[in-house]
């Protein structure tokens, strides 16, 4: 009898729980930031006739990328002349079908610069539930099938906690903490808020200066939250402060860290190579290379090499190990989204025209291998999960991928 | 049997209505800082469970009474509830549409109780626009003063001069937002109307100022400066690098800003106050709306109410609002404006605008107010100095 009672256990456990995939793609740049997904099988030669799946018109702005889980994609946008609208929606990544739509009121001030807008931060998740953070300081956890958890409006707690830009920074998930980094010129913070509850696990002021990167995790319990002064390395599930480089970093491009975590790449004098110490004693500087200095898109590392795009919409490629740099490529930008990547090629869409293109790395020289014009605005970055490629602008999500 | 059957109903009933209350005062009770979240949760859950017209009102009735927080939890009950009620066939029209219909309740919750009546009948909600011209809603108003400016635009188009003027003013006398006076107003301006702004908007438009005090490495906002403890317009106070004192200082710019470089000169590190009076009607409340993209606060009657140090991110009208009470008769307002040390040519502006107004924009006149300033002939803006 108590043997069934376990299997039953376990099976309504198997059932109620999202087993997260290795394709998922659950927050920023994807599940380890990184922007890479190592087996999907995208089209490497993207063309308007071939890959576009499908379309679907949204109800509102946004800059936040989708996210993906298993075949359901989550993705928030802000409507209304003012931005006052919150959605969070779920579509069936099969054929972009609606599966479920929630809207709240924004709580918080939605002024933004016109070139964002409120819905900028990415939401992120842990396969069961999805975090969704708006610029009006709003942060609101459902589930996946769109029951409410939890909500916090964290400009009514932290009532100068604004950007009259907008914020953009993206919440992420380390160690079962929603790491939340919400700074400007007059309250900023950054927060562990408890997955469960929507609490406070720990938060510290940090630096009062506008900054739009998002934190990236550089280890199994470590978080780097980049700003105006540098990085600081943060145990996630504590905040307790291991380690700061205090060179000055981008407030823009968010850096990015090796597959192993054991480098950070930071838009910091250039580029800046920092490999953090065992015992968290001040990072060890491994290169830095000033020509190698990224506009708004993130860095973004792809094997052996490191590639940035810069302000003039220009790709560099260097050695990962070195900041060497190796070739140019001039782009059709100018970009505010940031380049993903899969097998050897990476995938960006332009803010004018909406132009995604595909670039080949594996030769000596990078080479334009297809480019989609999308036709809209497009400020976010993209997204890959089921051998596909997920774009949106301010009115569509599309789906890009090899035909069947 | 009936009888017994009715009693079980009315039993169920009761009980699934007190389960009702119950969840709703949970949800009601969330606090800041995520405080009663969980429990928030678990009521949301038991309220969405139901397919039921009572749940649904009991929800919006609720919404009277909560905190902006607590409004979300419960908007999306109801957003849930609805779906529920559509998947099952039934409509809630009739309770939505009294509901929408009594001013009393939050603006927010009536558009959405339109919106839930829009997507059921169309029409009838199409039919129920022109009747919102003055509601509280700003989003209500805003469609009803869109109707108005695309019929003026097409009597504007085929020639029909007066007509035109006379849909665009009343589209005007309802339009509360920018995006939608600001055209009205250049339509009204081809056609030999001109429009007082400022006074639509309810700009303060009449100031004393005195500066400059110092702000060097932003400190004059946390300092406190004379005019944060007396008001007086004779005296004279040692300022940055010269003396502080009143001086009046009008604006005729038509959406109410107030240029500090134009008594002080184009200063960096400077903080400066203005100061006037607004005489009201009646006790009432209020709203200030503020927009700024310098360091500021404000005091109201002597009492501070909000203050934020960000520098030239950014200002639009009623960028911040801000909660007051007004008593009748007098009531003083002190801004202090804070200018920082950057010398990009976007980081010039020092200047505010200001304006009272309803919860719904409508602009509140002193009851004394005066003419709006004509603007004076253009003068160049001084250049600054490069040393």
């Amino acid at each position: 009898m108590k043997t069934i009672l376990n299997l039953l256990l376990i099976l309504s456990l198997f059932s109620s729980i999202e087993l997260l995939n290795a394709e998922d793609w659950l927050q920023f740049r994807g599940t380890d930031h990184r922007g890479v997904a190592e087996s999907s099988n995208l089209p490497t030669s993207i063309s308007s006739e071939k890959n576009i799946t499908w379309k679907k018109s949204l109800p509102g702005r946004g800059l936040s990328s989708p996210i993906i889980i298993g075949d359901r994609i989550f993705l928030t946008a802000a409507s209304t002349t003012d931005q006052s609208r919150l959605h969070i929606m779920c579509f069936d990544s099969n054929d972009g079908t609606t599966q479920w739509s929630r809207e709240f009121w924004a709580t918080g001030r939605t002024i933004c610069h016109e070139k964002t807008c409120v819905a900028a931060p990415t939401p992120a998740s842990d396969g069961k539930h999805i975090y969704a953070l708006y610029s009006s300081n709003d942060l609101i956890c459902l589930d996946l099938n769109g029951n409410l958890k939890w909500m916090r409006a964290l400009m009514q707690d932290y009532p100068n906690a604004s950007n009259s830009l907008g914020l953009a920074s993206s919440p992420i998930i380390v160690s079962d903490t929603l790491i939340v980094q919400v700074e400007n010129d007059s309250e900023s913070f950054a927060a562990g808020i408890d997955l469960n509850k929507g609490t406070n696990i720990w938060k510290f002021p940090r630096t009062k200066k506008a900054n739009w990167t998002s934190p990236i995790k550089v280890g199994k319990n470590v978080v780097a939250i980049q700003g105006s002064e540098g990085v600081t390395a943060i145990e996630a599930s504590s905040g307790k402060i291991l380690w700061s480089y205090g060179e000055g970093a981008s407030t823009i491009p968010s850096s990015v860290a090796s597959k192993d975590g054991s480098t950070l790449f930071i838009p910091s004098n250039g580029m800046t190579a920092l490999k953090p110490r065992n015992d968290n004693n001040t990072p060890e500087i491994l290169w830095q290379e000033p020509q190698l200095r990224p506009g708004t898109a993130s860095p973004i590392i792809v094997d052996d090499k490191i590639f940035i795009i810069n302000r003039a919409g220009v790709l560099n490629a260097a050695k990962k190990e070195t900041g060497e740099r190796l070739w140019r490529l001039r782009l059709e930008g100018p970009f505010s989204g940031s380049p993903v990547a899969s097998k050897g090629h990476i995938y960006i869409a332009s803010e004018r025209k909406g132009l995604l293109q595909s670039v080949d790395l594996s030769g000596k020289e990078g080479k334009i291998t297809g480019t989609i014009e999308l036709g809209e605005t497009i400020l976010g970055t993209p997204a890959i999960a089921n051998d596909s490629l997920y774009v949106r602008s301010d009115h569509h999500l599309w789906k890009i991928s090899n035909p069947n | 049997m009936k009888r017994t059957l009715a009693l079980i109903l009315l039993f169920t009933s009761s009980t699934f209505l007190r389960a009702s209350t119950d969840s709703i005062e949970t949800i009601l009770a969330v606090g800041s800082e995520g405080k009663g979240n969980s429990e928030a949760a678990q009521a949301w859950s038991k309220i969405t469970a139901s397919a039921d017209i009572a749940s649904l009102m009991m929800v919006f009735d609720a919404m009277d009474q909560a905190s902006p927080i607590a409004s979300n939890w419960l908007r999306s009950a109801a957003e849930v509830i609805a779906k529920n009620l559509e998947k099952s066939g039934q409509t809630a029209i009739d309770p939505l549409g009294e509901y929408f219909m009594d001013e009393s309740h939050p603006p927010k919750a009536r558009r959405f109780a339109f919106e839930l009546i829009k997507k059921n009948e169309p029409m009838t909600a199409k039919a129920l626009i022109p009747g919102l011209l003055n509601d509280p809603s700003p989003e209500l108003r805003r469609d009803a003063v869109s109707l108005l400016i695309n019929q003026a635009s097409s009597l504007k188009k085929e020639g029909n001069k007066s007509a035109a003027i006379l849909i665009y003013r009343q589209a005007l006398n309802a339009a509360v937002e920018e995006n939608q006076v600001k055209p009205i107003s250049k339509a009204l301006k081809e056609l030999g109307v001109e429009v007082d702004l400022p006074k639509h908007f309810g700009f303060l438009m009449r100031w004393n100022v005195i500066g400059p005090f110092d702000n060097t490495d932003r400190k004059g906002f946390e300092t406190i400066f004379p005019p944060e403890e007396e008001i007086d317009f004779s005296a004279k106070y040692k300022g940055k690098e010269k003396e502080a004192a009143w001086t009046p200082l009008s604006s005729s710019d038509s959406l109410g800003k107030i240029d500090l470089n134009k008594p002080f000169g184009m200063l960096k590190e400077t903080t400066a106050y203005a100061y006037t009076e607004f005489e009201s009607k009646s006790s009432r409340t209020a709203e200030l709306r503020l927009g700024c993209k310098n360091a500021w606060k404000i005091w109201v009657n002597g009492k501070f109410i909000f203050g934020r140090d960000e520098y030239h991110r950014g200002q639009r009208i009623d960028q911040y609002k801000l909660n007051i009470q007004l008593k009748e008769g007098k009531n003083t307002i002190l801004v202090k404006a804070c200018q920082n040390e950057q010398t990009e040519e976007w980081t010039v502006q020092w200047e505010f605008q200001l304006r009272i107004c309803n919860e719904s924009g409508v602009a509140i006149l002193a009851s004394n107010r005066k003419p709006t300033p004509q603007s004076e002939k253009q003068t160049r803006r001084p250049r600054r100095s490069k040393s």
